[in-house]
């Protein structure tokens, strides 16, 4: 029901007056912060700057990354890290919020604690901290001591630091279990009833009520993950310094030694540009996917 | 197996997963009281004396500073942004969940873009942007843009539009008929009543800049302007020739505002309240 009919008038009236009153600040950041540098680095994209002078080089960026060979270890390193990770991390988190769905003693105490990591996850005192765990005579070495086998630095190993990065990542799965625990609450308790009468077992109700019922959720925490292991940073400049021998030099690592390091700002817009369009491509493929595992009550 | 003894076994698991997971930070926090060659000694999990002068050795480890100067300048930085981000974030919201206006719908699918668009993307053209406005080396380049919802402001938006919606319009229609005005009905009904959004919106504004390290590496020089962050990085570069445990001593403190405002909230985070505006 309307109570006040608002009357005809010119194309811009007080109401609308008042309406981007209130969207300035948020207006004038888009403009600003968001689409002006968006559209610069486009063009700075085709240029090729450095401290003292800028120069259009047309494509030439573009042209240089694909016989640059540490930019072509940086694409494998970054989606390698993102296809381990990811999965992983979800996986972990389904697991856990599967256990701590039903009231059992103390589960607030457990959701917490586990949500704990994700808080502080990317900070720089966790990432000292994970340093020392795998070095040479961190925490994991000590363990592995007790069983008799002598472990080496972990970082420093081109073979496994990686993995170091990877773990730190999937130890953060708390946000995403969150997510997931909201959304198996609200899968209808009369499902799991109904599976049981059809004599479903555990494993059966949990592959045909709760994985479909909680796949949009999947597909939510899929995207959000896949975006933001893209973009780590903090960990892999601390722990690893991108390396040994490029073994972890993620692409925002890449376009930050390059711009700040080199500065060779143009080549970096470049490599923003190829990041944008890998994230858009990988995310554009989950979503995709999602009508073939998505499973949307109408 | 019966159901009590499944029971009695699921919960063994999470006490023991939990203390796994919890085990790194434990460590650390154990290592911040420990001599430096007890920290890398194999089977001591307890420090044979507590030396709490580790905390005292680490606040003054850099040379003409203290941490104290550090979090002072972080708790500055997060104020700010928290300020900045509460004000430009809710206007929007209101504008975005009550008002008509013309390119409504675009406006709002460009909202939701940037909600996707990664941010390190932009990372170069705003670093040229900001020395250009000369705003390099203060804090400018860190808290102006929360002013103009740009520190993680989409979700902001997004996440306050949801809980604004769920708010029953028969509370502004009555106000309108009573001839209270846009900002009246903004500030007197929608605000009190979004008060768990806003308050999500302040919390995640204040850890995400308080964790937040790239923009500080890349805006920050002078080490008198040092944040918590930089500060720790400045001190674990040359941490070789320092004792580990005044190392970890930082640590743990730089830790500790995140994980006080997450222990005084823990149900907001947990039950989801801070992520979707609703209890679920």
């Amino acid at each position: 029901m309307k109570i006040i009919s608002r009357k005809k008038g010119p194309l811009i009236n007080r109401d609308h007056l008042t309406a981007y009153l209130f969207l300035a600040p948020w207006l004038i950041g888009i403009l600003f912060f968001t689409l002006w540098p968006f559209i610069t680095s486009f063009i700075m994209s085709l240029q090729e700057t450095n401290l003292f002078s800028t120069k259009f080089v047309g494509l030439d960026n573009y042209r240089a990354l694909l016989s640059d060979r540490r930019f072509i270890k940086s694409l494998k390193v970054t989606i390698k890290f993102v296809v381990i990770s990811v999965p992983l991390k979800l996986s972990f988190a389904l697991f856990i919020a599967m256990l701590l769905k039903d009231k059992i003693k103390g589960v607030n105490f457990f959701r917490s604690a586990l949500y704990l990591p994700s808080l502080i996850g990317t900070s720089v005192a966790v990432a000292a901290m994970w340093t020392q765990l795998f070095g040479p005579s961190g925490l994991i070495n000590d363990i592995l001591g007790i069983f008799g086998i002598q472990g080496k630095s972990w970082i420093a190993n081109p073979k496994t630091a990686l993995y170091v990065l990877v773990i730190l990542v999937v130890w953060q799965f708390g946000s995403s279990m969150v997510i997931f625990l909201s959304g198996l609450k609200n899968i209808p308790v009369s499902l799991y009833e109904a599976a049981e009468i059809d004599g479903a077992n555990k494993i059966q109700s949990f592959f045909y009520v709760t994985l479909p019922m909680l796949s949009p959720i999947i597909l939510f925490n899929l995207i959000l993950q896949t975006i933001g292991s893209f973009q780590t940073f903090t960990q892999a400049y601390i722990i690893t310094k991108g390396g040994p021998i490029n073994e972890t030099l993620f692409m925002v690592l890449y376009i930050y030694n390059k711009a700040f390091t080199a500065s060779e700002m143009g080549y970096a817009s470049a490599l923003s540009w190829v990041l944008l369009f890998v994230i858009l491509i990988v995310t554009g493929l989950i979503y995709w996917t999602s009508k073939y595992w998505v499973y949307y009550e109408s | 197996m019966n159901y009590k003894q499944k029971r009695i076994l699921k919960h063994a698991f999470l006490i023991v997963f939990t203390l796994l997971m919890l085990y790194p930070v434990i460590w650390l926090f154990l290592g911040s009281v420990k001599a430096n060659h007890e920290i890398f000694t194999p089977g001591n999990i307890f420090p044979s004396e507590w030396l709490w002068s580790n905390y005292k050795k680490g606040w003054n480890a850099i040379p003409g500073y203290t941490f104290g100067n550090f979090f002072i300048n972080s708790f500055k930085i997060s104020i700010l942004i928290v300020i900045g981000s509460v004000f430009s974030t809710t206007l929007a919201a209101y504008a975005f969940a009550r008002l008509e206006f013309p390119l409504k719908n675009f406006l709002f699918t460009v909202l939701m873009a940037t909600l996707m668009l990664p941010q390190q993307v932009l990372l170069v053209p705003r670093y040229v942007l900001y020395s250009r406005l000369g705003w390099v080396n203060s804090y400018k380049a860190l808290t102006v843009p929360a002013f103009a919802a740009q520190f993680s402001g989409a979700f902001f938006i997004y996440l306050l539009v949801q809980f604004i919606r769920g708010i029953p319009r028969e509370l502004d229609e009555a106000a309108v008929v009573d001839g209270c005005s846009q900002f009246r009905i903004f500030w007197n009904i929608i605000m009190p009543n979004c008060k768990p959004a806003i308050f999500s919106v302040a919390l995640f504004a204040f850890m995400w800049s308080w964790d937040d390290f790239l923009n500080q590496l890349l805006y920050i020089n002078d080490v008198g302007k040092y944040t918590v962050s930089l500060g720790l990085r400045l001190f674990l570069d040359n941490a070789a020739a320092v004792s580990w445990g005044s190392l970890f001593a930082m640590s743990i403190l730089s830790l500790v505002p995140v994980v006080t405002i997450f222990f005084l909230a823990q149900n907001f985070f947990v039950e989801g309240i801070a992520t979707t505006g609703v209890k679920g």
